[in-house]
């Protein structure tokens, strides 16, 4: 009679992100979800402090221009670029689109994204500057 | 330990899957179950390249293709049995496209056919150039869906249990633990494929090693033509991979060292710049790899550190034919003979493929052994005779396996089974012998490793493509030599544990049981025919040897040979033409 | 000239030892020998009680998965050049139980391949008599990709999710499905549905996308998987919005 054979698990370290620089990259990107909250929580601060009257307005302007609050959002942007790129770069993976028996090629849905991003852009940039 | 089912297939291949599926199609109530050495998917089906052959309409007939495979065996084929398998082959082929079989279209969504050697029609289905792999698989996933069939994945069979003139079962070894474990049947059906281990240059994989036909050799199941080895005409030099037919059916060239289209120089038609169906590179494989031996002998292949070469030229077929048709050769020799065939010439040499021999059937895939079946490369039917065209290997696993499948439920269902006390006592008897096996420790023994070496190059060079007496006579005394070396020899590892070293030994048994037998039949076949080529008896003669030779173990451990006449039926014996 | 590598071998044998531990050997280190080369001159010249699976040693047959200087590779298909001088680590597939040596037990994604019923499903299959289902070449592109997994593992073996998670259905049994799910003569998608929306099935996913990275054959199952979360949310919504067309 023979038992079963005694299989070995090998256990997983905490720091497994850090064995491969595809993994940290990885979890970087998840990470800038974290930054992309902020951003939206400062926005919702903005738009509290904008329609607060000017007085409400102006202390937000002087709180965002302190130096912790400018380095957190410096820091945030480069995690929100990060965010878009890595996800638009991903997108064509996701979204496969075929006209008739044409198979739209992965960088024109590529270049789609970055097009709608730079048009939303353009009209929020014209909104603010009027 | 024991298990019962009504039905036991070992190997689960192509032939194996689908005779499991047809048991489970014609009669659900049956237990059927697969017992394979390795998981289904790594079985040796994944490997065929080319396509699998069946009749598509437009111009083509069932009686071309028929006429095509007994002239292609040289006429040692049974036309009974060829005749059924053409009838039967578009329709597994078809049954096979619509359980997901992804073959290669037109441009109309009809089911694509390509030329293939020593076919006078365009009528080999393809998948690309993985044609084997996507079979496999296919019916791989379609066998998931019949919840019935049990599997015993990475079991090993040893031995078929006979009482009373009677298969009733199997003894095998769960590979994960050592445990081994007598498993009942009514029937077994044996699918466990070829031999190509046999040999040093091989296109087969490593579990090639002729278990079934051992194992129904020892039973008392006769062996049949086993003198019949197919080598294939282009494999890759160090590896021995594959490079399909198919190079040569979408228009490849061979040519010898000064850039000649040789195969003109040996009654296999003229060059011409396309290809032509059953001429020049679309001749029949056994004519290819002996007009290669005899390249070599003229001086005019290449010497490279791998042994002689002749190139393969697909230069002409241009980057996108390649990748759309073979794009699996592509890669195959970028990665491992670092050539690109778009740009360069690929280096190839015959390489032993395909076992036309194997254990004895009927048309139905019963053996004379009652409640032995089988089918697929392991069997010989024999529709191949003494040489077997390229592509209907494929369909000749859908369409004999689920024949075995089929006799065997009926077979089931019509008879019962007998008292198993007398097969459990046997089954423990092996279940004994395994034990010692393992526990065996002999000081200074013998490497399994290096007597297997000795064995393949003895097959090599004493029943190589061409053969005579003395060779022969030289290979059965190195083999009996061997036989006495292996009985001494011990393996390394001990352990339960998924022990290879006891497989290896366990499958080095069976090749030399194999080999044997393949050197016992050339032996006493006195004429040249198909694969067989004896330069001690160059002609064919059909009056003393149109017949199979049939290899019975005797109680001493000897092979008998005996004869058996070819059944023909529409096809007298004629003169194999090819290129006029 | 060097003429020799050393392989340092990850050996486990249950009645051993408790956890792996590395030997080494050294073998010749020929240009054409593929580290399954060195791996078999090891078991036939030096030492028969090393144990791992290999078959076909042309990348077909998907048996001979390790982790070779920690990336998961098939040992047929890497070649000792690459990592001369060495030496090389040969180690068992990771996100497996270890059976023995390099051996690992892959009942969990045999289990899983069935779970997601990767075979044709149609309401009623026409007589062969009718012919092939047609299928155009475009409409084979579709799924094509998918349907060239050998089952090999090593995208499992890449996969952070599966290591942490080992409940997630994973890459291949993924891509296997929408290898059907895409495939023009398959009406079952919606018999998928059920274990592929899952929290186990593609949303345990986070597009780490190492395993199409690792994937030997090119069948991208991080870019079936995705597609199968936009299939899905896509069919959600419609349900929500749109519950009769769901009957």
């Amino acid at each position: 009679m023979t038992t079963a054979p005694r299989l070995y698990r090998k256990p997983i370290s905490t720091f497994w992100w850090l064995r491969r620089r595809s993994y940290f990259v990885f979890v970087l990107r998840e990470l800038s979800s974290v930054f992309v909250a902020w951003f939206v929580v400062y926005l919702l601060f903005l738009v509290t402090a904008v329609s607060s009257g000017t007085a409400e307005y102006e202390r937000f302007l002087n709180w965002s221009a302190g130096p912790w609050v400018l380095a957190l959002n410096a820091i945030t942007l480069v995690f929100v670029l990060l965010h878009a790129v890595t996800w638009f770069n991903l997108a064509p993976r996701a979204i496969v689109v075929r006209v008739r028996s044409w198979r739209v090629p992965p960088v024109l849905i590529l270049a789609l994204h970055y097009l709608l991003w730079g048009l939303l852009s353009a009209i929020v940039l014209w909104v603010v500057l009027r | 330990m024991t298990a019962f089912h009504n039905v036991v297939i070992v190997g689960g291949g192509g032939a194996g899957l689908r005779a499991a599926i047809a048991i489970a199609e014609t009669n659900p109530r049956l237990s059927v179950a697969i017992v394979s050495k390795v998981y289904p998917m790594r079985s040796h089906t994944v490997s065929a390249e080319g396509g699998a052959a069946a009749v598509a309409g437009g111009d083509d007939s069932l009686d071309e293709h028929a006429y095509d495979t007994v002239s292609g065996s040289d006429w040692l084929s049974d036309q009974d049995a060829v005749e059924a398998f053409v009838a039967e082959a578009p329709r597994e082929l078809l049954r096979l496209e619509h359980w997901g079989c992804p073959w290669s279209r037109g441009p109309d969504g009809r089911i694509a056919v390509r030329a293939f050697g020593g076919m006078k029609k365009k009528r080999t289905w393809f998948a690309a150039d993985k044609t084997g792999f996507h079979l496999l698989h296919t019916l791989f996933q379609t066998s998931l869906s019949y919840q019935d069939i049990a599997r015993y994945d990475e079991w090993f069979a040893t031995t078929l249990l006979v009482d009373d003139g009677r298969v009733c079962g199997v003894v095998a070894i769960e590979l994960a633990t050592g445990r081994v474990e007598t498993i009942l049947a009514s029937a077994v059906i044996v699918c466990t494929g070829g031999c190509g281990r046999v040999y040093p240059f091989t296109t087969n994989a490593n579990i090639k090693t002729g278990d079934g036909m051992a194992l129904a050799y020892q039973a008392g199941a006769p062996l049949k033509d086993m003198e019949f080895v197919q080598y294939h005409p282009t494999g890759l030099p160090f590896t021995g991979i594959l490079i399909t037919e198919a190079t040569r059916a979408e228009g490849g060239w061979l040519l010898n060292k000064d850039g000649y289209r040789y195969l003109q120089d040996y009654d296999l038609g003229k060059p011409s710049p396309e290809p032509v169906m059953r001429s020049m590179e679309l001749g029949p494989r056994d004519r290819l790899s002996q007009a290669f031996v005899h390249e070599l002998e003229k001086g005019r292949t290449v010497d490279t550190p791998n042994g002689p070469i002749v190139y393969l030229d697909l230069r002409h077929l241009g980057a996108d034919l390649i990748d759309t048709k073979l794009p699996f050769v592509r890669e195959l020799c970028s990665k491992y003979q670092n050539i690109d065939p778009v740009r360069e010439l690929i280096p190839v040499r015959p390489v032993v493929h395909y076992m036309m021999g194997g254990i004895h059937t009927d048309i139905h895939g019963a053996t004379p052994l009652e409640g032995l079946y089988a089918a697929g490369e392991v069997a010989c039917v024999s529709i191949n005779g003494a040489n077997r065209l390229g592509s209907n290997s494929l369909p000749e696993l859908l369409v004999f396996g689920a024949r075995a499948g089929r006799a065997a439920a009926e077979y089931v269902t019509s008879t019962g089974s007998g008292p198993i006390s007398a097969v459990l006592a046997k089954g423990r008897a092996e279940e004994g012998r395994l034990e010692r096996e393992l526990a065996r420790h002999v000081d200074g023994a013998e490497r399994i490793a290096d007597i297997r070496a000795e064995m393949q190059e003895t097959m090599e060079n004493g029943a190589g493509i061409y053969r005579d007496e003395d060779s022969l006579g030289k290979a059965a005394d190195k083999l009996r030599e061997l036989r006495d070396r292996f009985g001494k020899a011990s393996i390394d590892d001990h352990s339960r544990t998924f022990n290879t070293d006891l497989v290896a030994a366990l499958e080095l048994s069976c090749m030399l049981d194999v080999a044997e037998s393949i050197v016992a039949c050339a032996l006493r076949r006195d004429e040249s025919r198909g694969a067989h080529q004896r330069t001690d008896f160059p002609a064919r003669d059909d009056r003393e040897f149109l017949a199979h030779s049939m290899i019975h173990r005797e109680p001493d451990g000897t092979g008998r040979v005996s004869y058996l006449p070819v059944t023909i039926t529409r096809w007298p014996p004629g003169e194999r033409v090819y290129g006029r | 000239m060097v003429d020799r590598i050393t392989l340092q071998v990850a050996r486990y044998r249950p009645d051993q030892e408790t956890e792996p531990v590395l030997q080494s050997y050294e073998v010749p280190l020929r240009k054409e020998w593929a580290v399954l080369d060195g791996l078999n001159y090891i078991k036939d010249q030096l030492d028969g009680t090393l144990s791992y699976r290999w078959s076909c040693r042309m990348g077909i047959c998907g048996s001979c998965g390790m982790t070779i200087n920690g990336e998961p590779q098939l040992s047929c298909a890497t070649f000792l050049t690459d990592y001369a001088p060495g030496p090389v680590r040969v180690e068992p597939l990771r996100n497996f139980p270890v059976i023995r040596d390099l051996v690992v037990e892959i009942d969990d994604f045999m289990r899983k391949l069935t779970k997601v019923k990767p075979w044709l499903i149609r309401e009623e299959d026409e007589p062969l008599e009718d012919g092939e289902y047609l299928q155009t070449p475009s409409e084979m592109d579709d799924y094509r990709k998918y349907s060239m997994c050998i089952n090999c593992m090593l995208c499992y073996s890449a996969c952070p999710v599966y290591a942490l998670d080992p409940e997630f259905i994973g890459p291949a049994a993924i891509a296997l499905a929408q290898r059907y799910n895409l495939d023009s003569r398959d009406e079952g998608a919606e018999d998928r549905r059920d274990v592929l929306a899952s929290a186990e099935g593609v949303w345990a996913c986070t597009f780490v996308g190492e395993c199409s990275t690792a994937c030997p054959k090119g069948v991208d199952p991080a870019g079936a998987i995705q597609r199968y979360k936009l299939t899905a949310a896509t069919r959600s919504l419609k349900d929500f919005l749109l519950p009769w067309r769901a009957r």
